[in-house]
């Protein structure tokens, strides 16, 4: 099983590249269990939208 | 309809906001406000002879935007030599520790250290409010974590680019950019989603 700590490191990996599927399943079955990852998921998924949007580059179209 | 006439002070309103925006943007990425001014310099000198007629707008402001990556990049890519993306100062010691002890021995979420709901975070987004404490945050980060996180967040190169560009390796690369988003987490938690700011 993963530990918090290991799926804080791959969460934050895959912002960054593919996750094998074996790497998303073992993700998955641990944030089935754990609100603390789940959460920690959406934080880093909100950290991104809040860079896109600093900026806001891409206008509207 | 708008007419076809552009008028200068409009238009200059827009030139001067748009520069702002770039050498904010610059500079975050650099760290450095002369090598930034010299970078915007060129993508507006580059942009305006791109372009026939600055007409402003989103688009104008994509099209900038894209050129001025380019020329961070290439200001990266000069003094890659000279940076060491690798050495590990006492600030990310010290993020590295604060990280650590939200965990229990077993390597699980310690009680109280269980990262928090923040409900509906993206309505921050609309709000300049949000923005300032989101960018002191970026502000905040050690240099050369926050080099390698906003060369894939805001340059939006991938990691493999990144690694290459700065010459370090791709777990080095997954390292600091873990460490840059835990670091963003504890700031905007310490400074927005707790400090009860969300009026929204």
């Amino acid at each position: 099983m993963l530990t918090c700590k290991e799926v804080t490191h791959r969460l934050s990996e895959g912002q960054d590249r593919q996750l094998t599927m074996a790497e998303r399943m073992h993700i998955r079955i641990h944030l089935a269990m754990c609100k603390g990852c789940t959460q920690y998921e959406k934080q880093i998924q909100f950290i991104r939208k809040a860079c896109k949007g600093l900026f806001d580059t891409r206008g509207s179209r | 309809m708008k007419g076809s006439e552009t008028r200068p002070a409009f238009v200059e309103v827009q030139l001067t906001e748009l520069r702002r925006d770039m050498l904010r943007f610059a500079s975050l990425q650099l760290r450095d406000e002369h090598l930034a001014d010299d970078v915007v310099q060129e993508a507006m000198a580059a942009a305006l002879v791109g372009e026939k007629s600055f007409s402003g707008g989103s688009a104008m402001k994509t099209w900038v935007f894209a050129i001025l990556k380019n020329k961070i990049v290439d200001a990266i890519r000069q003094r890659s030599r000279t940076i060491n993306v690798s050495s590990f100062s006492a600030e990310e010691q010290s993020m590295d520790e604060r990280f650590e002890a939200l965990f229990k021995a077993n390597a699980h979420w310690a009680p109280g250290s269980r990262p928090n709901d923040w409900g509906n975070p993206e309505q921050a987004l609309h709000g300049q409010q949000f923005m300032t404490i989101f960018e002191a945050c970026l502000k905040h980060l050690p240099a050369n974590t926050a080099r390698v996180f906003m060369m894939r967040e805001f340059l939006e190169l991938d990691t493999t680019e990144v690694c290459s560009e700065l010459s370090i390796t791709t777990s080095n690369c997954n390292v600091i950019l873990h460490r840059a988003r835990n670091g963003l987490r504890h700031c905007l938690e310490k400074n927005w989603f707790a400090a009860g700011e969300q009026t929204c």
